[in-house]
């Protein structure tokens, strides 16, 4: 870019050199407290246990905190039911929400503006938790995995960009496609999914984001463990000092040593899938993001 | 807005006829919907879903005005007026739960918001764009962890031997549990907030930079003004739109403290500065089966929430010209 350093005056280099320093003081702390668990992961829980301060390193490698991890069923069933619902969430989370984007989005519909309202105005006003609560009890949907699914179906706020995005698709091409027999539906699928793919991705990043990383849901719907997703899992492992049920294979004092790891090696485990994945969507959340912020 | 009238509707005259079914603008409907009748069936589902998730709860909130009981369910149950309100009104939980509700946002308001700002501010000096771009980048990734495990982490370096009170204990500090002293939970909720959140919030901000017009720059320059002038009379203005919309939002949200994460973290002994009223409509309500007291407490969070919205909108309204509808 343009780098006049010629011009700049001495209180301009000392800004940037303030800047510079700053900016990666801000970034090495974003990043510090990732590294640490990754390093105390791979630590060798007796010695992590006498360490105290900042890792600087692993100290002496060892992957059994991983082994134990991942011979672990509770986490493996959490993994399981985390991909359960993350897949048939999504599938659902976008048809309808195309459905919805799709016929609101069509100029000719009768009282698009009132069922738009009788979608926005869920936006601002609920009836709280309890109610909903009884809603899903009541259609017997609580300790299946369907409760993490069918009541977050759409998100009125993701509805509403996906709209916006179908109303700038040009109505020339659907008015051609009508012409040569096509159907809505056709119409949806085969022309509007794809030429809006950019939002269609930041719409599977944002409904699997939050589908991966719920767990209030899962705990006040979830009775049967078998059923917990991976999130619930971490809660009970992380949050709630339940290191015991996790260290199978470990006997009595050795639990609460090889807890201290397995915790780390757990957040290691359950963080990584997302963090891969995200570099490569980076450049549609920021799409996302700004489309979001237009429509507020 | 403009209606397209149905092109073959003309011969129906518009006389208002006694029989709703024979009324012309029944008439329209059943047209539209036979035209547009794919577009209805798409809809059947998403209305559908809408009406049995948002809008039933919304009438299940009558509960608040029962004594709910399990067994004779929501219509069944005898009506009790507003005495739960009343008992939520005069209960010793009352002050504690919305004053840190309330000052959980102040401090959110007051220190989360113009974090993001101020890192887009900086961003924006960067002349690198690959250090830009890492900074970015790395800054963005604590906004994909999810809350269990970002609480977790919180957890595990607040204990007594955690990484935190180690590095006050080599400054001289006494280690403290700091989860478990409720003078401190405000102070952690913000931080792990910002520490969350903060690169996340750039990217509208650092959207709203790019649209600066360049030649403002140019003549500012011409003007003798220096990179912090610029900053003053230049950049700031031109972000100032964005800024006031996202804070009056914000405003819009003060009601709604992060339940979730309250949940996560707290526990009896910090309840006096960490239970919000989210919180405790959870713990009265499905932990406690309060149904109808915290209900009650639910409705009287979401009225304020909704008064909030509207207000600000209405705010932005007059203020930018811009509003959410």
């Amino acid at each position: 870019m343009e780098w006049r350093a010629g011009n700049r005056s001495v209180g301009e280099k000392l800004f940037d050199v303030f800047n510079y320093i700053l900016l990666t003081v801000i970034t090495l702390c974003t990043l510090y407290p990732l590294i640490y668990v990754l390093f105390a992961s791979l630590s060798n829980p007796t010695r992590y246990m006498q360490h105290s301060g900042i890792l600087w390193k692993p100290l002496d490698i060892t992957f059994n905190a991983y082994r134990l991890v991942f011979d672990n069923p509770m986490i493996i069933q959490g993994y399981l039911n985390t991909f359960l619902i993350v897949s048939g969430g999504l599938a659902i989370n976008i048809i309808l929400t195309a459905f919805g984007a799709y016929a609101l989005s069509r100029k000719g519909l009768r009282y698009r503006k009132q069922l738009m309202l009788f979608i926005v105005f869920t936006m601002f006003f609920s009836g709280g938790l309890i109610p909903l609560y009884f809603t899903v009890k009541g259609l017997e949907l609580t300790n299946t995995l369907w409760s993490l699914i069918i009541p977050q179906a759409i998100s009125a706020f993701n509805l509403i960009i996906m709209r916006t995005a179908f109303e700038a698709v040009p109505d020339s091409l659907e008015e051609s496609a009508k012409i040569d027999g096509a159907n809505e539906f056709v119409i949806l699928f085969r022309i509007m999914i794809p030429l809006c793919m950019p939002v269609i991705a930041v719409m599977l990043l944002y409904y699997g984001v939050s589908h991966w990383n719920s767990w209030f849901q899962a705990m006040i719907y979830l009775q049967d463990r078998s059923l917990y997703p991976l999130q619930l899992v971490l809660r009970e492992l992380l949050l709630l000092n339940d290191a015991s049920s996790m260290a199978s294979g470990a006997s009595g004092g050795e639990v609460a040593v090889i807890g201290e790891t397995l915790k780390h090696a757990t957040i290691i485990v359950a963080t990584v899938p997302i963090l891969l994945v995200y570099p490569f969507l980076q450049k549609y959340f920021v799409k996302g993001a700004l489309i979001g912020a237009i429509k507020g | 807005m403009a209606k397209i009238p149905p092109p073959t509707r003309t011969s129906i005259p518009s006389k208002p006829s006694n029989s709703a079914g024979l009324n012309p603008r029944n008439w329209g409907l059943l047209k539209d919907i036979s035209k547009n009748r794919f577009l209805y069936i798409m809809l059947i589902p998403v209305l559908l879903y809408f009406a049995v998730f948002h809008y039933f709860p919304m009438y299940g909130a009558s509960i608040a005005f029962k004594e709910f009981s399990p067994r004779l369910g929501i219509i069944g149950s005898p009506w009790a007026g507003w005495e739960h309100f009343e008992s939520f009104f005069n209960g010793i939980y009352f002050w504690r739960v919305v004053k840190n509700t309330l000052l959980i946002s102040f401090y959110e308001l007051l220190f989360g918001f113009p974090a993001p700002i101020i890192l887009a501010l900086l961003l924006n000096e960067v002349r690198k764009a690959a250090f830009k771009r890492t900074v970015q980048t790395i800054t963005y990734m604590p906004h994909f962890i999810s809350l269990v495990v970002v609480c977790g982490i919180i957890k595990e370096f607040t204990m007594s031997d955690g990484l935190i009170n180690d590095i006050l204990a080599f400054l001289g500090w006494e280690r403290v549990s700091l989860l478990l002293e409720s003078e401190y939970f405000r102070t952690l909720f913000v931080t792990s907030g910002i520490w969350q959140n903060i690169g996340w919030g750039t990217i509208i901000y650092l959207a709203a930079l790019a649209g600066i017009d360049q030649e403002q720059y140019e003549a500012a320059k011409i003007d003798g003004a220096n990179r912090w002038r610029q900053m003053l009379n230049v950049t700031l203005p031109g972000i100032m739109p964005t800024i006031i919309i996202l804070f009056i939002l914000e405003i819009g949200r003060l009601m709604n403290v992060g339940s979730e994460k309250v949940i996560l973290l707290y526990n009896p002994s910090i309840y006096d500065t960490a239970d919000v009223i989210s919180s405790y409509v959870y713990r009265v309500g499905l932990q406690e089966f309060n149904y109808s007291f915290s209900s009650a407490v639910g409705l009287f969070n979401s009225a304020i929430n909704f008064t909030l919205v509207i207000g600000s909108n209405w705010l932005s309204r007059r203020m930018n010209k811009t509003s959410l509808w």
